[in-house]
């Protein structure tokens, strides 16, 4: 079994500050850890390697320091690690960093299952994941909770499609999106640590990949642009909607046509 | 020997309170006046007088004295050894309405504060300013009043200390109703008897504490634990020494055993982050520095191993703390919940024989007939086992309990440990605490007490009572 498992470096306190001119976030000095919603993915890729044997290798991207969460991912038990960097990768919005990935992977070498956390606790899109399957053209499945099977070719997995429960087998190759609590993740550790401080963390940058054209990463590659981030004023005005999906779209649609925004 | 509460004294009693709204008699009075936690011994008092000052506290305590009626303080009712129960009936005072916290002093790192401000209140509080209060009892809703009553531990206790050692001054109403204060915001105090030192772990027998002015400390800026799996219970506490006087200064050590997490687990519903090893040190570091904090928890780590641990794992961040911290902040319910009724130990013993106390554990269990669960502080020597009742009769449950709690103390005494880590002896761990002190010592107990309180009205039969 070939693992890969896409984590991301985040703020390690939801109390970070804005930059009040930029609206960007002050990252520089801020304290970092491991995205929380990929030791999940982490956990259910060495429990997938537990039963079937292989390799579980991890992927990041960003700056350099960002090998720190590839340490920290061999800590737990990662086998290998890959850090995409450059400065052409910069300000990518989630289109840009689904691509770049997709690039990076394609230059690693080819996997079974694709594991990554369902959202990231600093962009919280919960996009990534299906985007890049979409660009390496594999069957993906998201809100994973439950892994109830896997063996040589697939996986059968449950998951929450909010009021109900889906379960589906789907054949290697695949990308799987995990949900908050599948499994307890497993802590790094200490001697683990020791032992894999010389370990080698591949760093890949933009010269690597497939394609050359600058124009499909970092800023030039993401159709959003940020014009202002800010703290949403409090609406004391607020409309709550309840009831199951269904009723839900119809009466948000009634809505919206009374509001004459559709 | 104490007067029964009359009509006139009920009236007399409104009368002292700004509000006579706060004076509860008969049917008015709620249920849990008349327990603690434990809630092993129930009696109802005549009276609760909800108090909001010093003045009131010394009005009722005056007029209780002249009329001897049995006075019972009371903060939040989470002791655990019956010492706000008021066995005598007669009046209860209830201080937890006093829950101000009135000055923060940063040049004397003092906070000063009423009796009935909650822990975690006092905690949270002092965080926002940058600092820190230090002793870290488990049960964070009970009062500081209880706190300093009890002189409470908690985990922190192998860096830090106890409430003891944060309690700078008190302001205390005396059994006659005199408002004294002794201590201040003075570092050091040589002056005459140390009675503040008294009244902190009275248990509210001497007076009732209705101000007190705490120490407070810095904020330490970062901190990290360390969850450290061992062959066996025994080689996990047998580390024990040689990490606390190692250079790593450890805040915390527990000690925990793989089925007392594996109930943990059944009540919270989620898994510990590592559950295949028998037993667990739990360790914490705190520091002003990453890279002292590095260097610690470095060292405590190699030290580990070569004591025979596992492996070390790292708890760095938020949620990997919570991930361990949080079942072991649910021992104590955890365990509750495993059976139908329980009685507490909370003996303390010297370090180097909590191997000898936690084996003999087990040849008690047997002796006595009851299911036995314990977990502790491993750093300070302090215990806590509890007595399961499980499907056992009316009458064997109470022979067992008491088989029980007979065999530990007599061996922790042995071993030259005391009844009372932290819990306090209040009213059903006295026979324990007659055995183990000599006619000697409980004389001048008795003598104290007699000098503060000639009519024993204050708390009566309590503590050497």
């Amino acid at each position: 079994m070939n693992i890969l498992v896409c984590i991301k470096q985040v703020p390690a306190s939801n109390k970070v500050e804005v930059d009040p001119v930029t609206g960007v976030m002050k990252r520089d000095g801020a304290a970092s850890k491991m995205n929380p919603y990929d030791l999940f993915a982490l956990e259910s890729a060495f429990r997938v390697r537990e039963k079937l044997g292989g390799k579980v290798t991890v992927l990041t991207m960003g700056p350099n320091q960002a090998a720190g969460v590839i340490r920290e991912a061999y800590a737990m038990g990662a086998d290998e690690g890959y850090v995409l960097s450059d400065r052409k990768f910069a300000g990518a919005d989630v289109l840009a960093t689904a691509y770049t990935i997709s690039q990076g992977i394609k230059k690693i070498g080819t996997f079974d299952i694709i594991f990554c956390g369902k959202q990231t606790t600093d962009g919280d899109t919960a996009q990534v994941g299906p985007e890049v399957s979409e660009r390496l053209n594999l069957p993906s499945i998201a809100n994973v909770f439950e892994i109830d099977d896997v063996e040589a070719g697939s996986i059968t997995v449950k998951m929450d499609m909010g009021d109900s429960i889906q379960t589906a087998k789907i054949k290697f190759p695949c990308l799987i999106c995990v949900d908050k609590d599948i499994y307890t993740p497993r802590l790094p550790s200490y001697k683990r640590a020791k032992a894999t401080a010389e370990q080698e963390v591949t760093i890949l940058s933009f010269q690597d990949f497939e394609d050359q054209d600058e124009k499909h990463y970092g800023l030039s590659g993401s159709p959003t642009q940020v014009k202002k981030v800010f703290p949403p004023a409090g609406r004391a005005d607020a409309e709550r909607l309840t009831g199951s999906s269904g009723e839900l779209t119809a009466r948000l649609y009634d809505k919206l046509k009374e509001l004459k925004f559709i | 020997m104490y007067n029964k509460i009359t009509q006139t004294d009920i009236d007399a009693l409104r009368a002292l309170l700004t509000d006579p709204e706060r004076v509860f008699s008969g049917g008015d009075i709620a249920e849990e006046y008349s327990h603690d936690e434990l809630a092993s011994t129930k009696v109802m008092p005549d009276v609760v007088c909800k108090c909001m000052s010093a003045a009131e506290v010394s009005a009722v305590m005056k007029y209780a004295n002249e009329h001897k009626i049995p006075v019972t303080p009371r903060g939040a009712g989470t002791g655990l050894v019956g010492a706000a129960v008021p066995v005598n009936a007669g009046i209860v005072i209830d201080v937890s309405g006093m829950d101000k916290i009135l000055e923060l002093d940063p040049d004397n790192m003092t906070v000063t504060v009423e009796p009935g401000v909650l822990l975690m209140t006092l905690g949270a509080y002092c965080t926002e300013n940058g600092f820190f209060y230090p002793p870290d009892p488990g049960e964070k809703t009970a009062t500081i009043g209880g706190n300093i009553s009890t002189n409470a531990g908690g985990m922190r206790a192998v860096k830090y200390g106890v409430t003891r050692d944060y309690v700078r001054g008190l302001e205390v109403v005396l059994p006659n109703g005199d408002i004294i204060n002794v201590g201040g915001k003075v570092v050091k105090n040589s002056s005459g008897y140390d009675l503040k030192d008294l009244f902190i772990g009275s248990e509210g027998t001497l007076g009732i504490i209705t101000k007190a002015v705490l120490r407070i400390i810095m904020q330490p800026k970062f901190d990290i634990s360390l969850l450290v799996p061992f062959p066996s219970l025994s080689d996990a506490i047998n580390a024990v020494p040689a990490i606390v006087r190692s250079d790593s200064q450890p805040t915390a050590v527990e000690f925990m055993q793989g089925q007392v997490i594996s109930d943990a687990e059944d009540y919270l519903g989620c898994r510990f982050p590592s559950s295949s090893n028998s037993a667990y040190l739990l360790l914490k570091f705190d520091s002003m520095s990453r890279e002292e904090l590095d260097r610690q928890y470095k060292s405590a780590a190699e030290l580990c191993l070569s004591l025979g641990a596992e492996d070390v794992y790292l708890l760095d961040t938020e949620e990997r703390n919570e991930s361990v911290w949080k079942p072991r902040g649910a021992f104590l319910e955890a365990i509750k919940n495993s059976t139908t009724e329980m009685d507490e130990v909370d003996v303390v013993v010297p370090r180097d024989s909590i191997n000898k106390m936690v084996s003999d554990l087990m040849e008690i269990s047997k002796t006595s007939g009851a299911r036995i669960k314990y977990f502790g502080h491993a750093g300070d020597g302090n215990l806590h086992i509890y007595i399961l009742r499980d499907e056992l009769g009316e009458a064997e449950w109470h022979k067992a309990c008491e088989d029980a709690m007979e065999l530990m103390y007599t061996e922790a005494f042995k071993l030259g440990g005391q009844v009372s880590g932290e819990h306090g002896i209040g009213l059903v761990k006295r026979p324990y605490l007659f055995q183990s002190l000599s006619p000697e010592v409980l004389g001048l107990m008795r003598g104290i007490k007699a000098a503060f309180d000639p009519n024993n009205i204050l708390n009566p039969g309590k503590v050497c009572q």
